[in-house]
């Protein structure tokens, strides 16, 4: 089924992460992300790795989970890894073999780096609302009003993009059904074929697309929407001290990185 | 020609996830060629879950579905092929249309089961005959149409592929009184006339006691009644502590006899009820 993919999706709870106001979340993903790219060597990795799972832990989200999400980015992982074991120069694992012990070495080192990556970015997803992530993104980005920037229309269409993925993804199911009721068939044939197939699904899909975005914006009008000047919130944002903590924190454990780094471990 | 077996049927969505959720448990049930049958159920009962298992789009958790004795599950070219044999019309099918004109989306099933072109027109006519769509719509586009229109177009696509057995998923819902007697009436044609089998999923009930020869009430997933719609309808007391209404009819007989009239017989036609009441009364004045 279409509806289990969990790429993006958000798994309430009430632990310590999710908590967080989403602004020092998304601060704390942006300095992850700068961290994890000052590792060199093993040392530093383990570091990171060490990080990630104490995150896991503390914002409870199990294991199978991650994997689950890792699973559709599977194969740029194993071309990444394939591509980086064949191609390395160095001494040969075995005399006469293409694949080198720096070659191990390094694709090692990028499926690690590709996987935290992805990890890293699924903690802020699976413990924060997308409401809430928008909502933490409009602020951080507040600034940018300044320069004329529309921050506030940027992340209203993004919390409502957001907001209709799991919508259209149940409604391609349901016209998919409907046509395969028909007689239509999406496994077999050619490429061609099969591209032809889709027509029946993109269209009633869009249609419907077109007829939902009428709908949405006839309804926010009807209740005065008018962008988002002078707007209020229903549930405003406010930073506590466990954000402060985390924000120090995050900043140590980058510190950290850079002094890993300089003596090259 | 198409008799419908199901054994120990149960469907588990999102089987191994922390949505997993049991729709259906154990249905065991036969269908014969020709029966027209009223599936009842309160929202989220398993319906439409069901029926999406007698034409092999949702394949079972755990039991079998046979169809002429075959199951249907056995191989993908099977399961391709019952499609035929078993049209089914989903829940506003009407956002399924996706064609230019109409007669283009009408024939899309017939074209998929690989039919010559004078055969697909023939199925067309014949299909916009059954629902009542006029000729003169053919070169129109689906998009146009009023709701009610569309609503029938989708259904005659299902009906151009001749399925022995025609299963509808709530085929009036959100259409006017009139609206939604046509539509019922132009399946009873289309089971007359053809000999197919026909399921009708409905939330009403005055339909439902009137076309069907045999209901079936579903509840939480499992099957709570089975019977003809006098033995069904006998039961009123059943059917609103599942959460059910009962027709009119029904329901007016049940106060009447609360008040101490004694009407005879199971009541669940307008008919019905005004034989009862006159026989009472023709009893009274004895
Ligand atoms: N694609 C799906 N994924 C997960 N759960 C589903 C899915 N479709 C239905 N369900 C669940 O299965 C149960 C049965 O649903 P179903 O659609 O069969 O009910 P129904 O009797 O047709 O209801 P209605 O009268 O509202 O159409 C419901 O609890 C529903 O939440
Ligand atoms: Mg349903």
């Amino acid at each position: 089924m279409l509806k289990d993919i969990t790429l993006g999706q958000f798994f309430p709870g009430d632990s310590i992460v999710h908590k967080l106001d989403p602004r020092t979340k998304l601060i704390l993903v942006i300095v992850y992300i700068i961290a994890l790219f000052q590792a060199k060597g093993w040392i530093s990795y383990a570091l990171v790795v060490l990080v990630t799972v104490l995150c896991l832990a503390l914002s409870h989200i199990r294991f199978k989970t991650i994997f689950k999400g890792l699973k559709p980015m599977l194969f740029i992982i194993v071309l990444t890894a394939a591509l980086n074991i064949f191609y390395t120069a160095g001494t040969p694992v075995l005399p006469g073999w293409i694949i080198t012990w720096e070659g191990i070495d390094r694709a090692a080192k990028m499926i690690l780096r590709i996987v935290l990556l992805i990890t890293g970015t699924f903690l802020l997803t699976y413990t924060t609302s997308p409401m809430a992530l928008t909502d933490g993104l409009e602020l951080l980005l507040d600034p940018l009003k300044k320069v004329k920037l529309p921050v506030h229309e940027m992340t209203m269409m993004m919390s409502m993009a957001l907001r209709f993925i799991p919508t259209l993804i149940e409604e391609t199911d349901k016209i998919m059904s409907a046509q395969k009721a028909r007689g239509a068939d999406f496994e077999n044939g050619s490429l061609i074929q099969r591209a032809k197939a889709l027509l029946p699904i993109l269209v009633p899909l869009f249609v419907s697309a077109f007829r939902r975005a009428d709908e949405l914006a006839v309804a926010m009008e009807s209740r005065c929407y008018h962008g988002g000047e002078g707007r209020t919130r229903m549930k405003q944002l406010k930073m506590a001290g466990r954000d402060a903590i985390a924000l120090v924190l995050g900043l140590l454990f980058l510190a950290g990185m850079i002094l890993c780094k300089r003596l090259g471990l | 020609m198409a008799e419908i077996i199901v054994e120990n049927l149960s469907h588990v969505y999102s089987a191994g996830t922390p949505f997993e959720k049991a729709a259906i448990q154990g249905i065991d049930l036969t269908i014969p060629q020709g029966q027209f049958v009223g599936l009842l159920g309160h929202t989220g009962s398993g319906k439409s879950t069901f029926i999406q298992h007698l034409n092999a789009l949702l394949t079972p958790s755990s039991g079998r579905v046979l169809v002429d004795g075959e199951d249907i599950n056995q191989d993908k070219k099977t399961r391709y092929r019952v499609k035929q044999k078993v049209g089914l019309v989903f829940q506003y099918p009407e956002y399924q249309l996706f064609e230019e004109t109409v007669f283009a989306d009408i024939a899309f099933g017939p074209k998929n089961m690989g039919l010559s072109a004078e055969e697909i027109e023939e199925r067309v006519r014949e299909a916009a005959g059954f629902v009542g769509v006029d000729e003169s719509l053919f070169q129109a586009s689906p998009l146009e149409l009023s709701g009610g229109q569309k609503r029938r177009i989708a259904i005659a696509g299902v009906i151009a592929m001749r399925p022995g057995v025609l299963i509808l998923d709530e085929p009036t819902a959100g259409l006017d009184p009139r609206g939604c007697r046509q539509i019922m009436d132009n399946i009873c044609r289309y089971q007359k006339e053809t000999g197919a089998t026909v399921i009708v999923v409905s939330h009403n009930m005055d339909d439902a006691a009137r076309l069907a020869e045999r209901i079936i009430v579903f509840d939480h997933g499992g099957i709570a009644m089975d019977g003809t719609p006098e033995e069904v309808f006998s039961r009123p007391r059943e059917l609103i502590d599942i959460g059910l209404a009962v027709p009119q009819s029904t329901a007016i007989a049940m106060a009447l006899r609360e008040k101490g009239i004694d009407l005879k017989g199971a009541v669940y036609t307008h008919e019905q009820l005004l034989d009862a009441i006159l026989r009472a009364k023709g009893v009274d004045a004895c």
